[in-house]
């Protein structure tokens, strides 16, 4: 079993969680992750996490996908010209359509892939420290520290009257 | 919003999952019509694939009938879905919250069905794959003048981020079902699709930054499709087809026949799993009023039609659209006249609005107005063009008819799989607009 530990609070009201967290925070502990069934500002704010780096996946995959558009359309079209009624084989403005459709497609894909890639790096929470009641109406507030440290942070817990309190390895 | 006073965190969980119980008597007696209506429109296409195009009615000079009709119509009914879905996210419009997954599901579905009439309108559609740009032996590329390559990118395009918004918004819910379920295969079917899922601050950090993103790329996306969808036939030098208010026009209708197809469907749907308290009055009204607007740009864009075409003194375009009016189609064209612009006029009376059943049947004429307005454009454009020697009219035949009731029915199946298999209310975001529970508002 690892070193490190994991503590488990569960409460009922987003205000209370919000407190613990603030209190956990002046007692040192930092490792701390909360779980909700929705988004919440005010839970945002506490943890002072910084800002999610999926906007440069997705930077990253539009402007991939606008070159590929612009490459894929001349490339292409000089590849194979067609003069159609003496245009220009490379015409921008037909091209712009494609460019913009590939812009937004691997915009997307990519926004997706931030997704999927940031959410599991930091998501490594085991099952243990996990409670079904999370996705239904309940807040979870997951302290990870070393052994010395669980005590403090069952009291901490118990004193803002978290309802169920789990310790597990992690 | 009063009637959703009554409603907890926990209440929105039950509710929602129990409508993916076993289905009853009453799904099965809906599914088993739909795989039966499906099964014949793929008899239809089968026999058409064996003799050939010629089933189809297509006549000189018609050569774009009631399948290409189908495939307009479709992508136009997919377009109200990222409308609530992804534009009133952006303007943080609630009204959107208990119907914007229906609507989602509502847009793959169409955006589903759509796909299948290029091909199916294609004389090889063994050779579809043909309309994509790769390396091949024939050693040449695709045509990226040609407006309906731009209808593969922005047809595929969209296909794909709606179904990626689609799938994204569902994920805290799929792990909420995850959480309830018991059956084995049920639960791991829905572990798999929860990506592991487990509201954490951190996942709810990338979530809302990804949908954010997912709605600001859905918004310019769903304009750009029904306008690319548009230049089909506006980049064609003929009447009644070469005009530059096309692509407003066309997203106007689109998002009008989207939104009548949304009340057809929620309508029933929140009757039978008694979704009064989520699906309020309050999104009837907010939907009724797009509709209101909607339905006066489309016709708005009738009359312009009509001026422009008298106002620029082509006779071939001022024939086209007196033909329209008075010739042999003109039933068509006043069914779409009294659908989509005189029906949907008693929507200005809050009493209207706030009528379930008057709702549901302007609904319904919406749909059938939609349907014939695309008729109307693709039809009698081609059949009245400059040359009079080159008239002709076109009758659709059983096998178009078929394919088309076919068209229908797949669309409803896949709309009843995902009501018993996925939940058809987004649970996070209904909780989004209940009061947040707080121990200071208790005490």
């Amino acid at each position: 079993m690892s070193e490190k530990q994991g503590v488990l609070g569960i409460f009922s009201y987003v205000d209370v969680t919000i407190d613990t967290v603030k209190k956990l925070k002046e007692a040192g502990f930092n490792n701390l992750r909360v779980f909700s069934p929705v988004p919440n500002h005010e839970i945002e704010e506490v943890m002072d996490v910084p800002e999610s780096p999926v906007r440069f996946f997705t930077l990253f995959g539009a402007m991939l996908g606008a070159a590929c558009g612009v490459g894929f359309t001349v490339l292409m079209s000089t590849d194979w010209p067609i003069s159609v009624s003496a245009k220009p084989i490379v015409s921008l403005p037909p091209f712009m359509v494609i460019i913009f459709e590939l812009t937004i497609l691997m915009g997307a894909l990519s926004t997706l892939l931030g997704l999927l890639i940031n959410s599991r790096i930091r998501n490594n929470a085991p099952r243990t420290m996990y409670d079904t009641r999370f996705s239904v109406d309940k807040f979870g507030v997951m302290i990870t520290c070393s052994k010395d440290g669980v005590e403090g942070a069952q009291d901490i817990l118990n004193s803002q009257g978290a309802e169920e309190i789990k310790v597990d390895g992690i | 919003m009063s009637q959703q006073n009554t409603l907890t965190y926990a209440r929105v969980n039950d509710d929602v999952i129990r409508m993916l119980d076993k289905p009853t008597f009453k799904w099965w007696a809906l599914f088993l019509p739909t795989l039966l209506f499906v099964g014949i429109g793929a008899f239809c296409f089968i026999y058409q694939v064996q003799y050939g195009l010629g089933v189809a009615g297509y006549r000189h000079p018609v050569f774009w009938g009631v399948y290409i009709t189908d495939f307009v119509f479709w992508v136009g009914i997919a377009h109200s879905g990222t409308l609530i879905s992804a534009v009133l996210f952006l303007f943080r419009a609630n009204f959107r919250m208990s119907i914007y997954r229906i609507a989602e599901g509502m847009t793959v579905f169409a955006v589903l069905t759509a796909g299948l009439f290029p091909i199916i309108h294609l004389g090889r559609p063994w050779n579809f794959y043909w309309l994509f740009p790769y390396p091949n032996q024939r050693e040449l590329w695709v045509n990226f003048k040609s407006p309906l390559l731009w209808d593969v990118f922005a047809v595929s395009t969209y296909l794909t981020v709606s179904s990626v918004f689609f799938f994204i918004g569902m994920i805290p819910d799929i792990a909420a079902i995850r959480d309830r379920v018991t059956e084995t295969p049920r639960k791991i079917i829905y572990s798999i699709l929860s990506l592991g899922w487990k509201g954490s601050n951190w996942e709810w950090l990338h979530y809302t930054r990804a949908y954010l993103f997912f709605a600001a790329f859905a918004t310019p996306l769903v304009l750009s499709v029904h306008s690319v969808v548009s230049w089909d036939f506006a980049m064609s030098n003929l009447p009644g087809w070469h005009t530059t208010i096309f692509a407003p026009y066309f997203v106007a209708g689109a998002i009008f026949s989207g939104l009548g197809m949304v009340i057809t469907l929620t309508v029933p749907i929140r009757k039978i799993f008694h979704l009064e308290d989520y699906i309020t009055m309050d999104n009837y009204d907010g939907m009724a009023k797009l509709i209101l607007v909607t339905s006066g740009i489309v016709g708005y864009a009738y009359g312009v039609e009509f001026f422009m075409a008298w106002y620029s003194g082509v006779p071939a375009e001022w024939y086209q659209f007196y033909y329209r009016a008075t010739g042999e189609y003109a039933l068509f064209y006043w069914i779409m006249i009294v659908c989509n612009v005189i029906i949907p006029l008693p929507l200005w009376f809050k009493s209207m609005r706030s009528n379930i059943v008057v709702l549901f049947i302007i609904s319904i004429f919406i749909n059938i107005g939609m349907w014939f307005e695309r008729f109307n454009i693709i039809v009698i454009s081609l059949s009245r063009g400059f040359d009079p020697a080159a008239w002709g009219i076109y009758q659709p035949t059983w096998v178009e008819i078929g394919i088309t009731v076919g068209s229908f029915a797949w669309f409803f199946m896949f709309f009843l799989i995902f009501l018993k298999t996925l939940p058809s209310v987004s649970i996070a975001e209904m909780k989004e607009i209940l009061p947040v529970p707080k121990k200071e508002a208790k005490t």
